[in-house]
């Protein structure tokens, strides 16, 4: 298995799109560092821009090399090799390369010009982004055979994720406006993992003080390390319901 | 002639003996040391006759209780202190014509019955409270029934109030129904509230240092025609509060760090009348809160990295908003409803993105100060989780293309394109403060 991950991981950095998008994160962050003076308005923006790109880039990139390795799969298919481990190490090769590409892009950054807890937490949300994201476009392409298809499919999971969630959910406390909303919110936010790892974020910058009596109420169920605990598990857990759910598929399913 | 002679002899032997009876009540000094007469403060102010000094030594009494029941000043010299050992009031003035000057006053218990303070002035006038110091207690400077005051110079530093309960602290200077005040030059910190006004009219608060209290750095209510200029407001739990008043003057004063989730740069309630000129409103969370407030002239002030610089609710009229600066601010102006006849006109927006053609130095398109967004939040609270998101953004764009949801009336229509440039002294202020 780990032949396997060591493959994909080198036939993926060798391939110039994630060299291009490691040097993409890094201008961007050492931009916008030396930007403002501030590194909490530093953090700020650039948590705007991973939150956008980041998940986008993954799932488009990780749709189109599951595509683009199914020749390379189906050989490994026709070895002694239990499936499960192929997808797993697919997974991780994939996973790995583009989350060491956000940590090079964004992490080293962080780490010389904003040094703090809440950078730790930008730069953690940013790798369980991308591992969520690419076990998305995983499930996306283990559902149809058509590249096309599939690419099509991912693109509408970020769209979906990105923009349209949080249009339906502020459609949903606009209608609601009636009742006591602060603890719905907290659950809806969960529901999305851009939301949450936003919030995450968020709540530990200078702006948490104008989000009033909600962000009171989600600084005190987040704001603890137990809280933060359960917020990261919740990712874990988006990263693990798709991965396991396109897992069994694949294993299943006629190639 | 003779007549005329014998006239002037008299009045000057009158003027001579009013002369010297002056100076017989006005001459004695009382000396309050370890080693004089007198070493304790309330043996010298018994003794006292009307219009004599009681002059403290440096060195540290242990009294309370201390009453002034007549014409008198008492002087502090080289730092004497006054400890009232948590046993109740230090002075109590209970005559007119009174003057403390330069004593260091501590140690007075909470008191919920009797709201004990350092200094109390009770229904008297005239009375002059210069550079004491007072640490350590419940209420500072407590004046009832007090008109033509003056308080000037004084430090009060009570205690750090983190995790502290309101009703636990009293407030630095406090006045209740005294008209013609002068409260000038003081540093305040470490109560519930720096100074609070209550039924004060025609009075003066000016150069103040209001800092680190519970609750508001400033508050005042029922209290017309007063003029604030100068102060600084910084770090109160909810800044400044303003209610149910008129005719007030705010100048020069500077609001800034109250940062919290129910804190405000200044809040108005029912306010109208008044001017709002020159002033800085820096890191708010709310700049300027109004509510009910009608016809307050607000010119000239600067809003700089504030969540809300001014959260305009729809119960005000006819306010005007002129030649401000809107810097980095979260929302520039948000609103809950549609407020009418409120005017907004030559500010400098720095969010504002249009173009001057003919080179006037005004804007040609006009600026919507209020975003789409920021009425969402205002309507539905809890919806300010989605700050920042990218949903948010793009409707906050789509709006300011295509205006339908944001109110009509609420827009510039001559937004600078450069910053306004308007004389101010306050920096000089500071480098004096």
């Amino acid at each position: 298995m780990n032949k396997i991950i060591k493959y994909v991981f080198y036939d993926i950095v060798r391939n110039k799109i994630v060299l291009a998008y490691t040097l993409f994160l890094l201008l961007l962050s050492i931009g916008l560092f030396n930007l403002g003076g501030n590194p909490d308005k530093a953090i700020l923006s650039l948590l705007n821009l991973v939150l956008l790109t980041v998940p986008l880039i993954s799932i488009i990139f990780a749709t189109t090399h599951f595509y683009n390795s199914y020749e390379f799969m189906e050989l490994l298919v026709a070895q002694p090799i239990n499936r499960k481990k192929i997808f797993m190490s697919e997974y991780l090769g994939v996973a790995c390369s583009l989350s060491g590409a956000f940590v090079l892009g964004v992490g080293l950054p962080v780490l010389f010009f904003g040094a703090s807890l809440t950078g730790l937490y930008l730069v953690l949300t940013g790798v369980f982004i991308t591992f969520i994201f690419v076990a998305m476009a995983f499930l996306a392409s283990v559902i149809t055979r058509d590249k096309a298809k599939g690419i099509g499919i991912a693109l509408l999971l970020w769209f979906y994720f990105a923009l349209i969630y949080d249009g339906i959910v502020l459609f949903i406390l606009y209608s609601f406006s009636d009742y006591p909303l602060e603890n719905a919110t907290l659950a809806l936010t969960a529901l999305n993992p851009i939301d949450l790892g936003r919030i995450i974020v968020l709540l530990n910058l200078d702006v948490s003080a104008l989000m009033g009596y909600t962000g009171a109420l989600y600084k005190s169920i987040l704001g603890s390390l137990w809280g933060v605990g359960l917020a990261f598990g919740l990712l874990l857990l988006w990263v693990l319901v798709p991965y396991f759910t396109s897992r069994r598929i694949f294993s299943k399913r006629d190639l | 002639m003779r007549d005329l002679s014998k006239h002037i002899i008299f009045i000057l032997a009158t003027l001579v003996l009013l002369l010297l009876g002056n100076s017989v009540t006005y001459g004695s000094t009382l000396k309050v040391c370890k080693t004089c007469t007198y070493t304790s403060v309330k043996q010298a102010v018994a003794k006292a006759k009307p219009g004599d000094t009681v002059l403290i030594e440096g060195g540290e009494y242990k009294e309370h209780g201390i009453e002034v029941n007549k014409p008198i000043t008492i002087l502090g010299r080289n730092y004497p202190v006054i400890d009232g050992n948590y046993k109740g009031q230090i002075i109590t003035i209970t005559s007119d014509n009174v003057t403390v000057e330069g004593l260091t006053l501590k140690n007075i218990g909470t008191s919920y019955t009797r709201d004990d303070a350092a200094i109390r002035v009770i229904e008297r006038s005239n009375i002059r409270i210069l550079n004491n110091t007072i640490l350590n207690t419940y209420f500072g400077i407590y004046l009832q029934n007090s008109d033509n005051c003056v308080i000037k110079g004084n430090v009060v530093t009570g205690q750090d109030v983190k995790g502290l309960n309101e009703s636990a602290l009293g407030n630095a200077i406090h006045l209740w129904y005294c008209d013609n005040a002068v409260i000038s030059n003081n540093k305040l910190q470490g109560h519930r509230d720096g100074i609070y006004l209550e039924f004060v009219k025609d009075s003066e608060v000016k150069n103040n240092l209001s800092e680190n209290n519970l609750r508001y750095g400033l508050h005042f209510m029922f209290s017309d025609r007063n003029v604030y200029t100068h102060n600084t407001f910084r770090m109160n739990g909810a800044g400044v509060a303003v209610m149910y008043t008129r005719d007030i003057r705010m100048e020069h004063n500077t609001f800034e760090n109250n940062w919290g989730a129910a804190a405000y740069g200044l809040l108005l309630k029912d306010i109208s009348s008044s001017i709002i000129h020159n002033n800085t409103f820096r890191q708010n969370t709310t700049g300027i809160y109004m509510e009910s407030s009608s016809r307050l002239d607000i010119k000239h002030n600067e809003f700089d990295k504030n969540g809300w610089a001014v959260r305009l609710l729809s119960s005000c009229i006819q306010d005007t908003f002129r030649l401000n600066n809107f810097t980095s601010n979260s929302f520039d102006v948000s609103t809950n409803g549609t407020p009418t006849m409120n005017h907004f006109e030559n500010n400098y927006w720095d969010k504002y993105s249009g173009y001057d053609l003919d080179k006037d130095k005004v804007g040609d398109v006009p600026y919507r100060p209020v975003s789409l967004y920021s009425m969402l939040v205002e309507k539905v609270p809890p919806s300010i989780m989605f700050m920042r998101s990218f949903m948010v953004d793009m409707m906050d764009n789509i709006e300011k293309v295509l205006p339908s949801f944001i109110p009509e009336n609420l827009v510039d229509e001559q937004p600078m394109m450069r910053k306004n440039n308007y004389d101010n002294d306050r920096k000089l202020t500071k480098v004096v403060r």
